[in-house]
């Protein structure tokens, strides 16, 4: 790696997207990011590049396109068929290392964020974690400051011909926002959170119109360390929070009679149109629900169309990873709980008493 | 044969967090903890030093002096000895550089065939999971991130890798770094014994020249200035205009859902 000098800026162009599929099928995440990268390649004026790694899996190139990669590179092996940490870095830090691109987006999914910081340490770069949003230019990263935070934007200095990119993320578990930049190496890497970029809508025209490269993979197996035994998906079905339009999320104030108010959560749900159940930390960590149903900092980011909470006071870690949902119901026993702070509509109340009267009045709600 | 664990002093962010006028941490006002994954690496050490009492287990933390409370609590938890690794010159470090000055005080103490590295998948205050795998990389080790279940035969480690969707089993041979998740196992408390004797076990502190010298470590990227990224700005999270309370009563709620249902919200 010691030939590859990564602090002459002007010799890295375009945006990258790292493409995750995992047995042939690609990861929602992925064409968020491609959306998101769009917008980044277009205010660059550079080209977007899918990066697609796997084995069979041409055929999902093109569908990269109709996201919004002009190109994809396309790195087909049966050594990538499944993902291990040294392939996949392997063939990623090849390829940055001999196209050299100025941003790298990785999806940060359990596979994302073991190879995203594997990357960035080999190709001697930063590397920021699950950011939130992404800018290039200053004038729309101001307006978003403007829009989500108290800073007295116009009183700062900017230099308005910055063109690097600024990645913003929640730290200490959501009670603060960061800006990350990465000045001085390339290429400027970023794990993106699922679920928080705007997917586009699938656009056939650009779809066809994609280039599709197959890059030359080379790898042995003296070059991966670790062996996959097997791989296996979880039987249960799968809790899709992200894709759901109606979450129902209950807290600890269902641990006067838990089963009754999982109960009460699943009829709520039902009855506002096939939502799907959500849970706080602490829900979870009583093992009152799975974790793939936990909402927040640790859990997941949702914006759905509603967003019921039932019983869950609203800890920042909570707040951070729901309070972009559309309309916000809390239900609360205690008038002081932070979830208030950011519901639309809040009920101070039992939920075991609340809920029923909300079943009540939807039964007779002519919709 | 070693289990090497990395942790890190965090701020309790489940607590009251204090953010200065600036908009930083106000890191002096709040309660510090061990990071929660970070226990769960130190029982998988001291669970598989159970199992092989010969096995010596070294908790490494960079940190500030503070610091030092924390190593002594996992020495009496169990752990044979502790680095503190601590110096003006890495304070401010991103991940890159951190886990530069810990892969180079790793490489200080010495890596066998058949020692082990821990981390805690991450901490709470970053949440960024990166320094672990940086670290294997430093080292040029292999890694398993976000480990469910670890069994160990011989110098091989058989490791349940979580996945969102379900899990994969990886093989791996030592040396190799493991990061563990708060579903591995659950840490054991100190015990009287353990306080008793901590203060008797080996304690030692790396400051910058115990590692100016380390060929892993680039003197120009570390600490505040050296790291590769940065913090352009940084803000307090957009706090949401109270929204509507609404009576709990029957009518109440039902003029509540009679007017979403007529804005077709719901």
């Amino acid at each position: 790696m010691s030939q590859f000098v990564n602090t002459d800026l002007s010799a890295f162009h375009g945006v990258w997207v790292f493409c995750e599929q995992r047995e042939g099928v690609m990861n929602q995440t992925s064409f968020e990011l491609l959306s998101e990268g769009r917008k980044l390649a277009d205010d660059l004026g550079v080209e977007l590049c899918g990066v697609l790694l796997g084995s069979n899996v041409g055929n999902l190139a093109r569908t990269l396109g109709g996201y919004g990669a002009d190109k994809v590179y396309l790195c087909d092996d049966p050594k990538l068929s499944n993902y291990t940490t040294d392939a996949y870095t392997k063939v990623l830090c090849d390829l940055v290392v001999e196209k050299k691109p100025e941003i790298v987006l990785i999806g940060a999914t359990n596979i994302g964020r073991d190879l995203g910081p594997r990357c960035a340490a080999r190709l001697h770069t930063g590397l920021t974690a699950d950011a939130t949003h992404l800018d290039i230019d200053v004038a729309k990263y101001k307006e978003f400051l403007r829009s989500t935070s108290t800073m007295d934007v116009d009183s700062m200095k900017w230099d308005m011909n910055d063109k690097g990119l600024k990645m913003t993320r929640p730290a200490f578990g959501g009670h603060l926002m960061a800006t990350i930049i990465c000045p001085r190496f390339r290429p400027q890497m970023s794990t993106v959170r699922p679920g928080v970029m705007k997917c586009a809508e699938f656009d056939a025209a650009r779809a066809e119109a994609c280039v599709v490269e197959a890059c030359p993979v080379q790898l042995t197996d003296a070059d991966i360390k670790t062996k996959v035994l097997e791989v296996v998906k979880e039987a249960k079905a799968a809790v899709d929070l992200l894709g759901a339009e109606v979450i129902v999320a209950v807290g600890h104030g269902i641990s006067k009679d838990v089963t009754k108010g999982l109960e009460l959560a699943q009829k709520l749900a039902d009855a506002l149109g096939g939502g799907v159940l959500g849970a706080s930390r602490a829900v979870v960590d009583e093992g009152w629900l799975s974790a793939d149903h936990q909402v927040g900092q640790t859990g997941k980011t949702v914006r759905p169309h509603i967003y019921v909470a039932l019983g869950i006071s609203g800890a920042i870690q909570h707040k951070a990873g729901m309070q972009d949902s559309e309309y916000i119901i809390a239900v609360n026993s205690n008038a002081a709980a932070p979830i208030f702070e950011v519901a639309d509509y809040g009920i101070c109340g039992d939920l075991y008493q609340v809920v029923p009267m909300m079943l009540d009045a939807l039964s007779s709600i002519e919709r | 044969m070693k289990y090497i664990v990395c942790v890190k002093q965090v701020p309790d962010t489940s607590g009251k967090v204090a953010v200065k006028a600036d908009g930083t941490m106000d890191r002096a006002s709040m309660a510090t903890i061990i990071n929660p994954d970070d226990l769960n690496a130190v029982e998988a050490a001291l669970s598989l030093k159970d199992a092989n009492p010969d096995a010596k287990v070294v908790v490494v933390s960079m940190g500030p002096p503070p610091a030092a409370k924390m190593l002594r609590e996992l020495l009496a938890m169990g752990a044979d000895e502790a680095v503190l690794v601590s110096g003006r010159e890495f304070g401010g470090s991103d991940t890159f550089a951190t886990s530069q000055i810990l892969a180079g005080a790793i490489h200080h103490m010495g890596i066998e065939e058949d020692d082990v590295i821990f981390c805690g998948r991450q901490a709470i205050d970053g949440d960024t999971a990166q320094v672990g795998p940086q670290i294997a990389e430093k080292l040029n080790i292999p890694q398993v991130s976000y480990a469910a279940d670890i069994r160990k035969e011989g110098n091989t480690l058989t490791v349940k890798r979580m996945l969102e969707d379900g899990y994969m089993t990886i093989q791996v041979n030592t040396p190799c770094l493991v990061t563990c998740i708060k579903e591995l196992n659950t840490p054991r408390y100190m015990t009287v014994k353990g306080i008793l004797e901590c203060d008797k076990k080996p304690y030692t502190v790396y400051d910058f020249n115990t590692l100016k010298d380390e060929p892993l470590i680039e003197l120009d990227t570390i600490g505040l200035k050296g790291s590769p990224t940065n913090v352009y700005k940084s803000f307090s999270p957009p706090v949401k205009g109270a929204g509507q309370m609404v009576a709990a009563d029957q009518a109440s709620i039902h003029a509540l859902f009679k007017g979403l249902a007529d804005k077709h919200i719901i």
